[in-house]
């Protein structure tokens, strides 16, 4: 299972394996990562699985949708050009060692 | 502080978020969900969409891993009825006799599916609220061919959708001239009708149905007021929710279409919160008015708060009111609540069906609802969440930019004042 490690707020680290085709918000929840909500359940509706991906593979990932990118818009923490839902983005074997950065607070 | 067990009736969105919310703020203290369904905690939106369309299986639907909450010590009594609570002695009493003592008890008991009392019971003839009556309208829609949904609300219309689109011919009847009329303005209704229309959903406005007719357990056809009859092999009622306040009232405590609860969540009994469906609060976004909201946004929000104030860290709840619904391919959000508006204006194209309008009372902006323009959706959210003001004439015109318009808004309000 690719890993995937998960930069908390206060800067401590969880690495976790992921199946492939998990979003990392489900990654997140899923393993009681704190600072990831996902109230809609993946709906690309509520903005509280908002991440930094700042991995340069980030730029080979499928661009956001217009809903995601406006969403992106809204979200509680800054929105900087590495922002993504962690609902809309789904884990392949290429992204294996992907390191995602959380922000302060999703609400 | 507290550390006694806490108590959440009604496993569900409202449950789960007020237990992680309680452990998120560093709480240890025992944490017992007791729930009458017998399935853990999952996310109900997707049972009208995805969940029915047979895109997404039952493993997708949790809401959390039970080894999660296993290990953050949160425990689930699934498929067990809380049947009393005994206020006086700190425990709830469940249906199979067991006493649970708490600490403090928190009510997230949700709202239930409104039945058609002529309905009766038939064999398919559904309401879709729960992951059972999910399972059962999934099997009947993979053999029906014509279906009638009675109840233009949001729960119909996206069960129409998701049957128009796999090939059923569906027909919804509703009592009101409009499609949603409690829950949007005129020009979202007729849009929504034309979305319909389109997709070739047969839509029967302002009829009531006086009659099912059935040959056995199964009903054949609906009779409506018109004397007109539609045939059909599945009825689905989707004629709104009541609030699951009865054990609430049983207790004592003040209800009235719901638990009332103060802006914190707090119950008139300081052991006892309420949020989510079930739980009646002053919301600012209706000038103080007592409102239940059923919305992922209120359940999600609101058990937050009342974990906030169990745990001693009482923070009114006040977040901003929003709502979507999936219908075919268009998202339809909603952000406020919109009631009573004075002035309302349009922005986008309402023919092409992606558009938005925004609704003022006495100038302020109170809500506003958009189809397939997230961006004006995430602009009103903003505006009502940081008092931000704005004018109908801005918002009327095609030209505005919304997003500087909201960073001038902001740095407006931010300034301090020239008058003074």
């Amino acid at each position: 299972m690719p890993k995937v490690t998960y930069v908390l707020a206060d800067g401590s680290r969880r690495s976790l394996g992921l199946s492939v085709g998990a979003s990392l918000m489900e990654g997140a929840t899923g393993n009681a990562v704190p600072g990831v909500l996902g109230d809609c359940g993946g709906s690309c509706a509520c903005a509280t699985c908002h991440v930094y991906i700042e991995d340069a593979r980030a730029a080979a990932l499928p661009p956001p949708s217009e809903m995601e990118n406006e969403l992106l818009n809204g979200v509680a923490a800054e929105r900087r050009p590495t922002s993504r839902l962690g609902c809309q983005v789904r884990v392949t074997a290429e992204l294996d060692g992907l390191v995602v950065v959380l922000p302060e607070r999703q609400t | 502080m507290s550390e006694g067990p806490l108590v959440v009736v009604g496993a569900s969105c409202a449950g789960i978020s007020l237990a992680m919310a309680t452990r998120d703020l560093g709480s240890e203290r025992p944490i017992v969900l007791v729930g009458d369904e017998p399935d853990l905690p999952y996310h109900r939106p997707p049972l009208s969409k995805a969940f029915l369309a047979g895109k997404a299986e039952e493993s997708t639907l949790a809401l959390r891993p039970e080894s999660l909450l296993a290990s953050l010590g949160i425990e689930i009594v699934a498929g067990t009825a809380v049947t009393a609570i005994d206020r006086t002695a700190r425990r709830v009493i469940t249906a199979d006799g067991r006493r649970i003592a708490y600490d403090h008890l928190a009510l997230t008991t949700g709202s239930r599916a409104r039945t058609l009392a002529i309905a009766g019971t038939a064999d398919n003839v559904l309401t879709l609220r729960t992951l059972a009556d999910a399972r059962r309208l999934r099997a009947a829609a993979a053999t029906c061919r014509e279906v009638v949904i009675v109840g233009g609300g949001f729960v119909g219309l996206e069960v129409a959708a998701t049957l128009a689109v796999a090939g059923a011919a569906v027909t919804v009847v509703e009592t009101e001239q409009r499609l949603l009329k409690r829950a949007v303005s005129p020009a979202v209704s007729d849009a929504v009708m034309r979305l319909h229309h389109r997709h070739g959903v047969g839509l029967r406005l302002g009829a009531r149905v006086t009659a099912i007719d059935r040959a056995g357990d199964r009903a054949r056809a609906v009779r409506l007021d018109d004397g007109s009859v539609l045939p059909c092999d599945l009825v689905v009622v989707g004629i709104g929710a009541v609030a699951n306040d009865e054990l609430a009232a049983a207790a004592g405590l003040p209800c009235r279409d719901g638990v009332l609860v103060d802006p914190e969540g707090r119950t008139a009994d300081p052991h006892i919160v309420a949020a989510g469906d079930c739980a009646r609060h002053p919301s600012r976004f209706a000038d103080g008015r007592l409102v239940r909201l059923e919305s992922v946004q209120n359940a999600t929000d609101q058990a937050r708060a009342a974990a906030a104030v169990l745990h001693g860290l009482p923070q009114p709840y006040d977040k901003v009111p929003w709502f979507w619904s999936d219908q075919y391919d268009v998202k339809i959000q909603i952000a406020g609540l919109v009631d009573e508006p004075d002035t309302s204006v349009l922005r986008g194209n309402a023919e092409d069906g992606r558009f938005s309008v925004f609704h003022f009372r006495a100038g302020r902006l109170i809500g506003a609802e958009s189809l397939g323009r997230p961006g004006d959706h995430l602009f009103a959210r903003r505006c009502l969440g940081e008092h931000l003001a704005v004018t109908p004439a801005l918002l009327a015109d095609a030209g505005t930019d919304l997003a500087a318009l909201a960073t001038a808004a902001r740095a407006a309000a931010a300034a301090p004042s020239r008058t003074s």
